[in-house]
């Protein structure tokens, strides 16, 4: 079994200790974890020579970072120009019905997080959600019950 | 592959690649960038695969994976080379008859593009209207490379630029060269490359640092990701080149992780970059040194401002600072740092080859060479297009996009995203380039340009704008950051018909005082959404807050929903759709909503069927009693 120093030295190493790598180091560590536990926070800034305070300054500055465990699937809804004149907030507020639970939440159960994202760069199909890494393009009201039905 | 030592030896490496390759042998292409991917290119590629197998085709036709073709709408895409057949909205079914059509040299009708005009199919890609009226330059290479494969970059001359720069000029021809072309930054304010190149170059401080931009934060943008993802060993060997003039030895490629594929397309490129020889020490033999590193953006738009983006590279919070002194003097590290946008990047390898004349010869007076527009919103044909500077509203709108879907009016276009404006029709033969798009009251941005019919309330676009850059202002200046809540809560008062006359004074106002001492450009611009859509459209405005009504029936507070008793074909199918229960009626029974749980959610206006049309949206108007009981009248067939 293999700690949380583990993990975080591994990646740390990965990028030669180099304090400028810290957005990139938090990102690494995310995407295995899925969030950003207080110790792992506590562990980058030793491992890296970097106040507690700067690595927390950067965990709450950039929107990707949680720092509270996140449900088994993410459901984004792009917000993006595109999507809104196409009616993304129709789609948003479908999710959040479904869902019961707004933008930035995570369901009771942790089964899903739900987040709304600037875009992602796919304006040609809006309005577009992403479940987890299936993209679920040109959708109309009645099609999110349908696409999120698969993951319950 | 051993690294290659000498301009020799690439050419050597190239045409060997030529002699090996057949041009006419038959190649099917998958156009597989992120939007093909979401449609489905994935499962289209690994039926050819199976199909090609299965027909023990493998060695005859060949198969592989392109960047993005640009005509997202019809995804996926395919095309068969040699001959360049173009078919659209293809599916995994479809695999078996395109082997089989590759192999007989026969054409599938059903899958060609059909024009919706004259209904007319056709064949090549070249000659479909979206894509004749383009000139596509930077973007073009994308549909004969797969980006994983360095072999089809060298192919079509790939890294002649580079070698040319290092083998026959100087940096200071270099330079002379991008400042002759007059190339002007893609990413946004438009300010001459060469001369931010040049300020790099003679700025006191070693070393130098050279980055790309592929921070693409504007919401409705997404040329950068198909370079990035489509042909990332162009916006590579710009940045080395640019290197090379600067006299830099260590570059960055900032690029967002909300695009997983291009991150990968990137770090493929780069290594393979690495390997021939075209990155790392002594580049082709050359003597020059050149490393890149690649750093992910973790989701924030201001990040993408080019102080707030070398703050962020080195690790921190990635709040801009006030540009008294430029980046060129002071940027990454305090040291001079030259920045510009993947597109900019990519377009230095064709000035490099063709010349700056030839550039010169694109565009209006100001603006030089073509430029990449993300054409979406309420258009027909939504996608990339590429066109010369000083194409008008209207060619690009009408011809390449083919006008507004369902015979709706056009509204407005919006340009330059968060910070640029919505123009209205009567600019729609305006030339676009950077001045004309600023005289306006817009800006060119990235190259957004989301088109907006009817059915689009400017209120409401100007408050999404606003909570956009309420969202993503760092709060670190206080007229960005309390301006934006201050114009937020008054545009949510308007669109919830709560809006008084005097506030459109009040919006006003504040915006000016944002203009002038906003510390960095995000909040400088952020009020130009506000300002334009009062210029062009206060009707709207004033409709709201004199007749609470929205005219484009959008904002939830002052519309509802209703059902024309004569249309209703009572199909249950709104009412088993309704989420609350809000629908009545039944088998014969015209169908009403009862009010009171109605939330407003849309879907009953969604779901019923076009041809009975008769679920309705209200604005301003009184809602007519519903007549509970009432029996169908049947529409006659």
């Amino acid at each position: 079994m293999i700690g949380i120093s583990g993990i975080v030295s591994k990646i740390v190493d990965k990028y030669q200790e180099d304090r400028g790598m810290l957005i990139q180091i938090l990102l690494d560590v995310q995407s295995g974890l899925g969030w950003l536990p207080k110790e792992v926070l506590t562990e980058v800034g030793k491992q890296l020579g970097v106040p507690l305070t700067r690595v927390y300054q950067v965990a709450t500055y950039y929107k990707v970072f949680s720092l509270a465990p996140r449900g088994r699937h993410l459901v984004r809804v792009c917000m993006g120009t595109a999507c809104q004149v196409r009616g993304s907030p129709l789609i948003r507020d479908r999710v959040q019905q479904l869902l019961g639970i707004e933008p930035g939440e995570t369901s009771s159960d942790m089964k899903f997080s739900f987040e709304t994202v600037n875009c992602l760069g796919c304006c040609a199909m809006g309005p577009m959600m992403t479940v987890d890494d299936g993209y679920h393009g040109h959708l109309t009201i009645p099609d999110v019950e349908e696409a999120l039905e698969k993951y319950k | 592959m051993p690294r290659i030592n000498s301009f020799a030896e690439l050419e050597k490496l190239r045409e060997e690649i030529k002699t090996k390759r057949d041009p006419n042998k038959p190649c099917i292409s998958v156009s597989s960038g992120t939007c093909g991917r979401a449609s489905g290119s994935e499962s289209v590629y690994e039926g050819l695969q199976s199909q090609l197998e299965a027909q023990a085709l493998k060695g005859e036709i060949d198969l592989k994976r392109t960047g993005c073709l640009g005509f997202c709408e019809r995804a996926p895409l395919v095309m068969i080379y040699p001959e360049e057949t173009y078919y659209t909205k293809v599916k995994p079914e479809d695999a078996a008859e395109i082997v089989q059509s590759v192999k007989e040299k026969k054409i599938i009708e059903r899958l060609l593009y059909s024009d919706p005009v004259t209904g007319e199919k056709i064949v090549r890609e070249s000659d479909i209207p979206f894509y004749k009226n383009q000139q596509r330059i930077v973007s073009g290479p994308n549909r004969w490379i797969d980006p994983k494969n360095i072999g089809d970059y060298l192919y079509i001359g790939g890294y002649s630029a580079l070698s040319k720069v290092l083998s026959q000029m100087t940096p200071d021809q270099v330079l002379g060269e991008i400042k002759k072309a007059d190339l002007r930054g893609r990413g946004g304010g438009g300010f001459p490359a060469g001369r931010k190149w040049e300020e790099t170059k003679n700025a006191l401080g070693e070393p130098k640092y050279v980055i790309v931009n592929c921070d693409e934060g504007d919401p409705g943008a997404y040329m950068d990701r198909s370079l990035m993802e489509g042909n990332p060993h162009s916006v590579i060997e710009g940045l080395v080149i640019g290197a090379y003039a600067i006299g830099s030895h260590e570059g960055f490629v900032y690029v967002r992780q909300e695009y997983p594929l291009a991150v990968e397309n990137l770090n493929v490129a780069l290594e393979q970059a690495e390997e021939y020889g075209f990155l790392g020490e002594n580049i082709l033999g050359s003597g020059f040194n050149f490393h890149v590193k690649v750093h992910r953006g973790a989701g924030s738009f201001v990040s993408g401002e080019s102080s707030a983006l070398m703050t962020a590279i080195e690790g921190k919070a990635g709040e801009p600072r006030m540009k008294y002194v430029h980046m060129s003097q002071r940027g990454y590290k305090e040291k001079p740092s030259c920045l510009n946008n993947v597109e900019t990047w990519a377009a230095v390898p064709f000035i490099i080859n063709k010349g700056s004349d030839w550039f010169n010869s694109i565009g209006t007076e100001g603006s030089k060479g073509t430029k990449i527009f993300s054409l979406v919103g309420k258009v027909n044909n939504t996608g990339l297009v590429e066109v010369p500077m000083g194409m008008t509203l209207r060619q690009i709108i009408y011809d390449i996009g083919g006008g507004i879907p369902k015979g709706r009016k056009f509204k407005g276009v919006q340009t330059g995203g968060p910070s640029g404006g919505i123009i209205s029709e009567r600019y729609l033969d305006t030339p676009i380039d950077f001045d004309e798009l600023t005289k306006i009251g817009s800006m060119m941005g990235s190259g957004g340009m989301i088109v907006m019919d009817e059915d689009t309330c400017m209120v409401d676009m100007a408050r999404y704008f606003i909570n956009f850059c309420c969202e993503e202002s760092c709060g670190k200046c206080i007229p960005c950051r309390e301006g934006l809540r201050v114009l937020s809560g008054i545009l949510t008062d308007i669109c919830e018909g709560e809006g008084k006359e005097e506030e459109l004074q009040t919006l006003e106002r504040i915006a000016e005082v944002m203009k002038d001492a906003s510390l960095c450009a995000l909040g400088a611009t952020a009020a130009n959404p506000v300002l334009t859509t009062l210029r062009y459209f206060r009707d709207e405005y004033e409709a709201h807050i004199k007749d609470k009504r929205c005219p484009a029936k959008v904002c939830k507070n002052l519309i509802t929903y209703y059902i024309d008793p004569e249309k209703c074909q009572a199909c249950m199918i709104c009412l088993r759709n309704c989420p609350t229960g809000a629908i009545q009626g039944g088998k014969n029974l015209v169908h009403w909503i009862e009010q009171e749980k109605c939330i407003k959610c849309g879907i009953c206006y969604q779901v019923c069927p076009e041809r009975f049309d008769a679920v309705e949206k209200l604005s301003g108007e009184p809602v007519p009693a519903p007549v509970p009981g009432r029996e169908v009248v049947r529409k006659k067939e």
